[in-house]
């Protein structure tokens, strides 16, 4: 067996360690040094570009997270603004009362943390509590097939939006205003490391290998011992949440939630991101939002010559136009390093194995 | 009770237009096991033009059941094209490749249909000529009871529609012809039907369905806009699956089931969930029963 892996470059059965010591060093510095670099950029550069770049962080985070649904297990889900809009309120609420907290202002201010320390609390609560929705609505809808699947999680962000408008406690249909403003450089783009990071290993270790079985053929797998819909159910909570995890920076980001932000077009967005950078790459997903997010801006200029939103139009039609030309995307389920020439590409995958997803 | 009976009637008409809606959804999923996410734009689309024809032919100044009529033909006749054109561009290519790729299609196209109908017919709400249907005295309140003409013509027209359908599928040349193909696609090629016209007249006939219910939502509730067909599209899906989809009588039970259960929610307990019940009711349908009430549960082959 171990001589067999050693020539295929399977990977071990392990999730986050078996990366060798030098890669998961390595991502570990990428992120230290979004924190390093973190004032320099807020500094540096104009707050509309700073804007874009915050936006462009979050909208990777969601497009890896969709990305590990939508493309490495095959379920095709257009609801991840629902779990983003969990995540979004249950953090700006936990950083709300924990920053009117007294015990909670005093035992920061004698011990010298940061004020900015609540968001990490407020993010990983968001992600949990969007993880469970997940796994609440993955439960019953992932024992179907696709079309359903897509249907019910729509649905479920329908649900989520209507529940958010009904309930005075976040505001109601008018919002949740004054959320502290704490997404800064730093905790966004470690945030977009630690994604990619954990669903590249995800991805790598033996329980990404039974989601590519479910992708490719799912009786197949099952007839393999995979247990499909466990596997399924496990890929769409930590879909989703990471996806609250993005949710919790754009609401610090934004300052104001209001359940209209996290419409069906929302989810589209995300979904346009996943298929246009290749279903199945996590690079390609990376591509595609920091594209996508660019495009969104410049295409603003062009909103205000026309007074209307042209911008669903273009998406829509490029979506359409990838399907019945290029329905692998930019890098189908390549990744970026696949492009690098072999030499540096032996040195980066330091030993383990190359190549994204199977082919 | 007087309160009670208003409800069933609110729900039979609002009922009656899911299940036009509804029909297009199953007809198509039976012949591509296609989820037509277009298929509320093409509800739009048909409540639009309806709009247009009134308009344009003055048919206001002549109120009545024929121009009604004339307008509801218009419509159908335009959705029917619509939903033609939508198969052979979008659809028909994509046949053979994965079933992924032809949902996210149908996605593309019904946002497409969204944001251009914004582009084309403006983003405001307009408002749908209801005044076509006055009926010179007509009165017709018992107590509290108000039945509205707009509801009675749209239940009327609504069931002359459904049973005109279901003489096509059950009783005609194409009707066999369709049944065969959403029985087996490649065994009926062999028998000698023209699966792809069969396909493309499937969609037009839903999408007939779909433009006659986009009049008939315009005489009860008369703001239309280019992103009304969302939620009733999708609303419609839900029963689709609720009768069991790809069961033409099950899409009617499902509509009339989900109309009454909305009606009944908002009259009597929170109006303000009004949206999320059909979603509710779809994911526990799919949790107990993921065949519907009239489907039958098919064990998936390899």
């Amino acid at each position: 067996m171990e001589a067999v892996r050693r020539q295929t470059r399977m990977p071990k059965h392990r999730f986050l360690f078996s990366a060798s010591t030098y890669q998961t060093l390595s991502w570990g510095l990428v992120l230290l040094a979004a924190f390093v670099v973190s004032p320099w950029i807020e500094q540096g550069i104009n707050p509309y570009w700073f804007t874009i770049v915050i936006y462009c962080g979050i909208n990777i985070i969601l497009a890896v997270s969709l990305n590990l649904v939508n493309g490495f297990t095959g379920q095709f889900s257009i609801g991840h603004a629902g779990f983003m809009a969990v995540g979004a309120y249950v953090a700006a609420v936990v950083t709300m009362a924990l920053g009117a907290n007294p015990a909670w202002n005093e035992f920061v201010a004698s011990n010298g943390i940061s004020e900015s320390a609540v968001l990490p609390i407020g993010l990983c609560l968001g992600g949990i509590a969007a993880a469970g929705a997940g796994y609440m609505v993955g439960m019953p809808s992932l024992r179907l097939r696709g079309d359903y699947l897509a249907i019910v999680t729509l649905g479920f962000g329908e649900i989520i939006r209507v529940i958010m408008m009904n309930t005075e406690a976040v505001g109601g249909a008018s919002g949740l205003n004054n959320i502290p403003f704490l997404s800064n450089f730093g905790w966004v783009y470690s945030s977009v490391v630690l994604t990619v990071f954990c669903v590249w290993r995800m991805v790598h270790s033996s329980h990404g290998r039974t989601l590519l079985a479910v992708r490719e053929d799912e009786i197949a797998g099952e007839a393999m011992g995979v247990n499909t819909t466990q596997a399924k159910v496990r890929a769409f909570a930590m879909g989703a949440f990471f996806a609250g995890v993005a949710g919790g920076l754009y609401a610090h980001q934004l300052r104001i939630l209001t359940p209209q932000t996290f419409d069906f077009n929302r989810s589209f967005e995300v979904v346009i991101m996943v298929v246009l950078g290749g279903m199945g790459s996590i690079s390609g997903s990376v591509v595609a939002a920091v594209l996508l997010t660019v495009l969104r801006e410049a295409l603003r200029v062009v909103q205000t010559w026309y007074e209307i939103d042209i911008r669903m139009v273009i998406y829509s039609l490029v979506l359409i136009i990838l399907m019945l030309t290029r329905p692998n995307g930019l890098f189908g389920s390549r990744e970026i390093t696949d492009f690098f020439p072999a030499s540096l590409r032996r040195k980066l995958a330091g030993g383990a194995e190359a190549r994204g997803g199977v082919k | 009770m007087d309160q009670f009976l208003q409800h069933v009637i609110n729900a039979l008409s609002l009922g009656s237009i899911y299940a036009l809606i509804a029909l297009g959804y199953t007809m198509v999923f039976g012949v591509l096991q296609l989820i037509n996410f277009a298929h509320g734009e093409i509800y739009m689309l048909g409540a639009f033009t309806g709009m247009y024809t009134i308009r344009w032919l003055r048919l206001e100044e002549h109120p009545g059941i024929g121009s009604l009529i004339i307008a509801l033909i218009a419509a159908m006749a335009a959705s029917a094209t619509a939903g033609f054109i939508i198969e052979r561009l979008a659809y028909r290519p994509l046949r053979k490749s994965p079933r992924i790729n032809l949902l996210i299609t149908a996605v593309g196209v019904s946002l497409f249909l969204q944001y251009s109908g914004q582009l084309v017919f403006g983003s405001d709400p307009q408002f749908f000529p209801t005044g076509i249907l006055e009926i010179e005295g007509y009165n017709w309140s018992y107590g509290d009871l108000v039945i509205e003409p707009m509801q009675i013509v749209a239940l009327v027209l609504a069931l002359i529609l459904m049973f005109v359908l279901q003489y096509i599928i059950f009783r005609t040349r194409l009707g066999r012809a369709m049944r065969a193909v959403s029985f087996n696609h490649d065994f009926a090629s062999l028998m000698g039907i023209p699966t792809n016209q069969i396909i493309s007249a499937t969609f037009m006939l839903g999408s007939a369905l779909a433009g006659a219910a986009g009049v008939l939502v315009g005489l009860i509730y008369p703001k239309i806009d280019p992103l009304m067909g969302t939620m009733p599209g999708l609303k419609a899906f839900v029963a689709a699956v609720l009768g069991g989809i790809g069961n033409v009588t099950g899409a009617v039970l499902g509509a009339f089931t989900l109309g009454l259960a909305e009606e009944f929610l908002v009259g009597y307990w929170v109006p303000t969930y009004r949206d999320a019940l059909a979603f509710g009711i779809l994911i526990l349908i799919l949790l107990f029963k993921p065949s519907g009430l009239l489907g039958v549960h098919r064990a998936e082959k390899v």
